[in-house]
């Protein structure tokens, strides 16, 4: 599914370590040239067509460009700024239309609070109801936490004490180890993201002894089709050159996937309610040392009633470039609703003003009741999260059974 | 006779790879080891049982691989291949790109109803080229998709096809804590369909497999292929060839007819279980030694206590005296239907099995003499130089499946889950009827 297409079965030339007849299933959409141009002049120019990127302006043209291409579910998008949360959203509409069955990932980039557009509080809210009521799975992602996870990293890189010399090529933010200085000022940030979406694609990749496959995600996360927002962690972030594995270790990149500081979202998932979870492990584990895991973290975890044994496991032998094995947790929690306030509060703070409206509104089949519409979607999200999480902490009766005479 | 097995899913076709792993190991020790006329006979039977000859020469396994990805039957075969002593025929499997993501209806209303044709067509075809057939064996878990859901439709449309065959389900329950989230429905949905049309349902606990692992095969590490060891060498127990009362000196030669009938007395009880005893290490087997009546009353322990590996177990509980009535069972007795022991090693004829005989282990109502049944097999199974392995129609799935259904229920109540389902065609209704049938088998095991 999420394999490179290969362009012609044979003769496959891989000159110089470089990959020359294999394509990647994606198609690139931008409004402007810029972005789209320089990554088909960048280093992955071999891997993509110019097919592949439509770069006139002119929505419905993009649209049926985009809908040749797109059979993959996965796509990301951005919720703060017009093309992706706009355009974002209306392909996922034309997707569900055109490929009902295949599963809808969205992973979508949150704007933090000091957000350089101002009018992104819309534009998030505008996109969350199409994300909401389209897609079958979102994996937020907050821009002010990939920035701290950069930082920590970086900082671990350069103060490291001697003997704990970071491994090239294992960092989550390069494949530099992070000493490169040639990098963009975003590349760390979207690497991150990159090793998200490879994680979370690896088991339908790779063999494995507990395979999961994408749809296995939705299947086993959603309890109600609207509660579709997974707060994802990446552990371990980088390896230390040598140290090789000692169970300690390997615990403590569970013990990580569950700290504050590793959500890609801003967000304490331990102190939250858990509808569901899973662990998405990659290398050298095997099931015990998960058991082993589940087992010593799940007292310190909140998990709904009926769901007390709610996880997932993925079991994947291939571990990422650098790594010895790697986890990436899952979590359907109520924790992603603090963002969502937030999100409604700076929302409501513009639209009360009704400051910037008539940008929005002079456009062709914008209506004030798309505001309206959109807010109250947000509203009854945050509600029924709210409903969930006053369950937490209460001891729910177990369901009376099915009585049979005898 | 010949057994046809159908692997299906992940767990599936993994527990059969190491199932035709072990009998082919333990057949050809039978021929190495013993070429007396004792180790040709009990090769040939159990070669005709599980295994094809083909024109080249080869041993192809009696066997269908269904899945609904690639991956798994490409690593089953590969590994078969590699033995060298066997392996699966180059036709005899089935499957497509995408699998059923752990969802029981996308494996039972789509892929089921979509593949029913091609998968008949390759148990047929399987089918033809035994002399006799024995019976199906089909292998699955209860947790996933397409073993759950793939595998009760194709069970349905086997028993359709073959209405006069003996059909044997081995189901591998998954770990209680975490697996698949949705893994209680899914049981409760692939068992209690198969209620209605599997001669006897197997069943393997993943939970307990894994603690005798842990315990009695001190394996740090536990892998799946580990714990898939363990499964099939309790299967093979079973399945390969021995005396039984009505055969004398012959090896039976309808091992799943003769199973089924001394087990599963009654339609209204269906479930197996199975145990072992001894499981070690193989490093720590050459300095062990046992005699059959340390063997026995360990198994018979188990058996009351309905403890699943001879470590801990409740040397407190005994059989309540005849008598009483069923009203005044002790707690913790595990009281059974049919139980057959199967005992194989050396001076296995000396082994006295009247502590099974007991009539306070049974039910009431069914005479003791007719719920035990033992077969005997003067061979070591599998290097063990001896080996007991109890299936047993008793209360010990009682307490697992209750479990179970309590927290399917429990999940029910909440309607959590359950648009995943209705989405491809099962509805609450379905799964309503689903859990009254699996109540009704509980209370009928409750009160035995």
């Amino acid at each position: 599914m999420s394999t490179p297409r290969r362009n012609n079965g044979e003769g496959c030339d891989i000159a110089g370590g470089k990959i020359r007849c294999l394509k990647a299933r994606a198609v690139l959409i931008d409004m402007e040239e810029g972005v789209v141009n320089e990554i088909l002049q960048g280093p992955l120019r071999d891997v993509l067509t110019a097919r592949s990127s439509s770069r006139r302006v002119g929505i419905r043209q993009q649209l049926g460009c985009g809908t040749q291409g797109v059979r993959l579910g996965v796509q990301g998008a951005d919720c703060g700024e017009g093309t992706g949360s706009g355009l974002g959203s209306c392909v996922l509409n034309l997707l569900e239309e055109e490929f009902p069955d295949v599963c809808r990932f969205v992973t979508a980039v949150y704007p933090s609070a000091e957000d350089d557009v101002i009018t992104s509080p819309y534009n998030s809210v505008l996109a969350m109801r199409e994300l909401t009521e389209h897609a079958d799975c979102v994996l937020p992602v907050e821009n002010q936490s990939l920035v701290d996870i950069v930082n920590k990293i970086k900082h671990m890189a350069h103060t490291g004490k001697p003997g704990s010399v970071i491994k090239k090529d294992s960092t989550l933010i390069s494949g530099q180890g992070g000493v490169s200085k040639s990098e963009k000022p975003f590349d760390a940030m979207n690497n991150i993201v990159a090793n998200l979406l490879l994680n979370l694609t690896s088991s339908a990749r790779f063999e494995g002894s507990l395979n999961m496959d994408l749809n296995e995600i939705t299947m086993n996360l959603v309890p109600f089709p609207r509660l579709h927002y997974l707060v994802s962690s990446l552990t371990p972030l980088y390896t230390l050159a040598d140290v090789n594995v000692p169970t300690r270790r390997l615990d403590q990149m569970f013990t990580d996937a569950f700290s504050k500081d590793h959500q890609l979202i801003r967000a304490d998932p331990k102190h939250s309610l858990y509808l569901a979870c899973a662990l998405m492990v990659r290398g050298n584990v095997q099931v015990s040392d998960l058991r082993r895991n589940i087992e010593r973290l799940k007292p310190s975890l909140p998990f709904i009633s009926w769901n007390q044994e709610g996880w997932k496991t993925g079991l994947c032998s291939v571990p990422p470039v650098g790594h010895s094995h790697s986890l990436l947790a899952l979590a359907n929690n109520t924790c992603v609703k603090p963002t969502f306030i937030d999100l409604r509060e700076r929302f409501t703070r513009l639209y009360r003003k009704k400051a910037h409206l008539h940008h929005y509104l002079h456009v062709e089949g914008m209506e004030q009741a798309c505001f309206t519409e959109a807010l109250s979607s947000l509203s009854s999200l945050i509600e029924e999260y709210s409903q969930l999480d006053a369950t937490k902490n209460l001891l729910m009766p177990d369901a009376p059974r099915l009585n049979i005479a005898t | 006779m010949s057994v046809v097995t159908v692997q299906l899913g992940q767990c599936g076709n993994q527990v059969g790879q190491e199932l035709f792993d072990v009998i082919s190991s333990d057949t050809n020790d039978a021929q190495r080891y013993r070429p007396s006329a004792q180790g040709k006979t009990y090769h040939a039977c159990s070669q005709e049982r599980f295994l094809n000859e083909e024109i080249t020469g080869e041993l192809s396994a009696r066997a269908v691989l269904i899945d609904m990805e690639p991956k798994v039957i490409a690593q089953a075969m590969a590994t078969a291949a590699k033995s060298g002593r066997w392996k699966y025929g180059d036709q005899s499997f089935f499957c497509q790109k995408q699998g059923s993501g752990n969802n029981w209806a996308n494996g039972f209303c789509v892929h089921g109803p979509r593949h029913e044709e091609a998968v008949g067509d390759l148990v047929r075809r399987e089918v033809e080229r035994c002399d006799r057939l024995a019976g199906i064996l089909s292998l699955m878990s209860v947790a996933g998709g397409t073993g759950s859901g793939v595998g009760t439709y194709v069970t349905q449309c086997l028993r359709d096809a073959y209405p006069h065959s003996f059909i044997l389900n081995q189901l591998t329950w998954p770990y209680g804590t975490g697996e698949v989230i949705v893994q209680n429905y899914n049981s409760v949905l692939t068992l209690s369909r198969l209620y209605q049309c599997s001669d006897a349902i197997l069943v393997h606990e993943n939970d307990a497999v894994h603690r005798i692992c842990a315990q009695l095969m001190n394996i740090k590490h536990i892998s799946f292929s580990d714990v898939n060891k363990v499964i099939a060498h309790q299967l093979g127990s079973v399945l390969q060839p021995a005396h039984t009362a009505d055969t004398h000196s012959q090896y039976s030669r309808n091992p799943m007819g003769e199973l089924l009938s001394r087990l599963v007395c009654h339609p209204e009880y269906r479930l197996l279980s199975v145990c072992s005893i001894p499981h070690m290490s193989s490093s720590s087997l050459a300095y062990s030694a046992f005699t059959w009546p340390g063997l026995l009353k360990h198994l018979r322990q188990m058996l009351i206590t309905s403890a699943k590996m001879e470590e801990g177990i409740d040397w407190q509980v005994r059989a309540p005296p005849v008598g009483q009535g069923t009203a005044e069972k002790l707690s913790g007795f595990n009281t059974s239907l049919a139980n057959l022991l199967i005992l194989r090693g050396k001076d296995v004829s000396s082994a006295d099995t009247c502590g099974f005989l007991d009539p306070a282990l049974y039910s009431p109502w069914l005479p003791a003499e007719g719920a035990i049944s033992t077969w005997r097999s003067p061979l070591p199974f599998n290097k063990y130089e001896k080996s007991a392995t109890l299936v047993s129609n008793s209360q010990s799935l009682l307490k697992p499946l209750d479990l179970m259904v309590g927290k399917a229920w429990n999940m029910f109540a909440s309607r959590a889950y359950v648009h995943q389902y209705t989405k491809f065609g099962i509805t609450e209704e379905d799964f309503l009827d689903s859990f009254t049938c699996l109540e009704q088998v509980i209370s009928s095991y409750r009160h035995l």
